[in-house]
């Protein structure tokens, strides 16, 4: 029957001509046989050897050991030699396997029938006739309370699955909205957490800033949180190449005396980014190249961030240091469904 | 003789004599270059600064301005300060070979008594860094655990978490921190040069700075136990070598197991 078929369908398709067999060397001359036959087993013998070089490597070469090598540099003389014998080991048994397969295993072409997908029309009526008797002797027809409380526990099965997302976490409610700043709050250096003067930034300083109070936020209260929303850098620039900002009026400006402070995290996926050009005042993301112009409102002027790097409004108290005039205008980092 | 003689006409001749007059020449700078002394330049007297604005003339002025007051090729040096005519000109950054967007790291055509002249012309043009002293870059005292995390915070965005440096817009770049000397580091940070921005003592204290000089020496020690770091820049060329060295010899393989024997 399959014969059948397969010559119907030859009408619409014409059947390839068959590939004239090539003899191989090997399969004529007896000596480029032998010879096949010797390099598959020189190949196997290597495997061999590299396996036993692998085992003395291991024991034998101290860990501390340095050699330096053309191109790859100074390294590890035991990693080399564990990696090479190990590597060369399993791919000589892999090329001689292939080399053998090729040169002296038959190659002649064959042809595959392919059989017919469906099945018979006797096994189609006895598979069908057995479902037809099994449904008649369960019942599940004539027995309708079984029928409808299996189907009830079925539909309610998945529930738990849907229920358990709750775990996923709490809500964050509207801390994506806010961070730890607040008017008055001053700026301090990352890491040596220091007040910072705005008499001591000179034009085309780049300063990582925390507010004033993180390092006493506990960690068990959100110290990491706090510290990944807060985070901001500072920059001056020459007043006079700021086109834009992001508020203030003039008498209230967002800067002082062309000190800024913007964000650190970027508006696409929320990489922390300082990568600052003091001479394009741009800063670029290492994770997909956005970038902001930060003399231009932090506007976005290249890669994939949607929205300008948010800026935090500054000023400076009586004494003469950076202060935040207050929390963010718009949620830092990147966008989210509730962001309208 | 005769053996060369009768090889001038060698197709690789040229590459040969070219080859050995570019060794014999690096060579002898080199040694020339050791040679020189460190030389204090705590008195400025009137005739360095004179010999400073002759070197600036000569070497600068075509394209920074005959009074250093820049030119469309260049910027105004007016203020820039003593370090950062030490930082470009001993890191041979300046003179460039050619206009371009960022000047790289080469040999330094000066000796130290002429950067000094220049340096000291150019600081009495205006106020701005002095050059610092070895004991501002001096890291006896120095925090190598402090020194690392400053480094993080502050520099490795763009000189990446080993100091090899990384990319940035337009072909510039955040250099490779191995070459740089403990007083470059430092000058660097203080007169923030090309786009590099500026890290005042004032914001970064002494005592942060030398710290991160103290972790940046630390890192230039580490052993390299993997060997080829394709310049530390991280998984971005380490990714790009495996997809193309490793996948051409992936589809080398496929092809040589494909091919039917002869």
């Amino acid at each position: 029957m399959s014969d059948l078929v397969h010559h119907e369908s030859s009408t619409t398709r014409p059947t390839p001509a068959p590939i004239p067999h090539a003899l191989r060397r090997a399969d004529i001359d007896p000596k480029a046989a032998r010879r096949a036959e010797r390099q598959v087993a020189i190949m196997f013998a290597l495997s061999a050897l590299f396996t036993v070089l692998f085992v003395i490597a291991f024991v034998a070469i101290d860990p501390s050991v340095e050699i330096g090598l053309p191109v790859i540099g100074t390294t590890s003389a035991l990693n080399v030699s564990m990696g090479l014998t190990f590597g060369l080991a399993i791919f000589l048994i892999g090329t001689g396997a292939i080399h053998w397969a090729k040169k002296l295993m038959p190659d002649v072409e064959v042809v595959e029938e392919r059989h017919e997908f469906a099945s018979s029309a006797e096994d189609v009526a006895a598979a069908s006739e057995t479902f037809k008797v099994g449904a008649a002797e369960s019942g599940v027809m004539s027995r309708p309370l079984i029928r409808r409380t299996l189907l009830g526990a079925m539909a309610l099965f998945p529930i738990p699955l849907i229920v358990t997302l709750r775990d996923l976490g709490p809500d964050p409610a509207t801390s994506k909205f806010h961070t730890m700043w607040r008017s008055g709050m001053r700026l301090h250096t990352d890491v040596s957490n220091q007040p910072i003067r705005a008499a001591d930034i000179p034009v085309g300083n780049l300063i990582n800033a925390i507010p004033d109070g993180l390092e006493e936020v506990e960690h068990e209260e959100g110290n990491l949180n706090e510290r990944a929303k807060s985070v901001v850098v500072v920059v001056r620039i020459d007043p006079a190449d700021i086109r834009s900002q992001q508020g203030g009026t003039a008498e209230e400006p967002w800067d002082y005396n062309g000190i800024l402070a913007f964000s650190k995290v970027c508006t696409h996926v929320g990489c922390p980014i300082s990568l600052y050009e003091q001479r394009t005042h741009h800063l670029l993301c290492p994770c997909h190249q956005s970038t902001f112009d930060l003399a231009d409102g932090g506007k976005v002027v290249f890669g994939p961030a949607a929205r300008p790097m948010p800026q935090l409004a500054i000023t400076v108290d009586s004494e003469g240091y950076l202060v935040a005039q207050g929390d963010f205008t718009v949620p830092i980092g990147p966008s989210f469904w509730e962001l309208s | 003789m005769r053996f060369l003689a009768s090889q001038r006409r060698h197709p690789l001749a040229g590459f040969a004599v070219m080859l050995a007059a570019l060794v014999v020449t690096g060579l002898s700078f080199a040694a020339i270059d050791s040679g020189t002394e460190q030389v204090a330049a705590d008195t400025v007297s009137e005739t360095v600064v004179a010999q400073g604005k002759t070197l600036f003339a000569e070497g600068c002025s075509s394209c920074h301005g005959l009074n250093a007051e820049g030119t469309t090729d260049g910027p105004s040096l007016i203020g820039v300060g003593a370090a950062a005519v030490d930082f470009q000109v001993s890191s041979g950054r300046m003179p460039m070979a050619a206009q371009g967007v960022q000047a790289p790291r080469k040999q330094s055509i000066y000796t130290e008594e002429e950067i000094a002249a220049l340096a000291a012309w150019v600081a009495s043009t205006g106020p701005g860094p002095a050059i610092p002293e070895p004991s501002d870059y001096d890291t006896t005292n120095a925090d190598l655990s402090a020194g690392g995390e400053k480094f993080r915070v502050n520099c490795a965005q763009c000189h990446s978490f080993s100091g090899g440096g990384g990319a940035l817009t337009n072909g510039k770049y955040a250099p490779n921190l191995d070459a740089a000397t403990a007083k470059q580091i430092y000058e660097a940070m203080i007169t923030g040069p090309q786009n590099m921005p500026v890290f005042s003592d004032t914001t970064l204290t002494k005592q942060d700075k030398q710290d991160i000089i103290r972790y940046i020496e630390e890192l230039r020690k580490g052993s390299n136990p993997g060997g080829l770091d394709l310049g530390q820049y991280g998984p971005v060329t380490e990714g790009l070598f495996l997809w193309t060295a490793g996948f051409a010899a992936l589809i080398a393989a496929a092809i040589w197991i494909g091919v039917k024997a002869k």
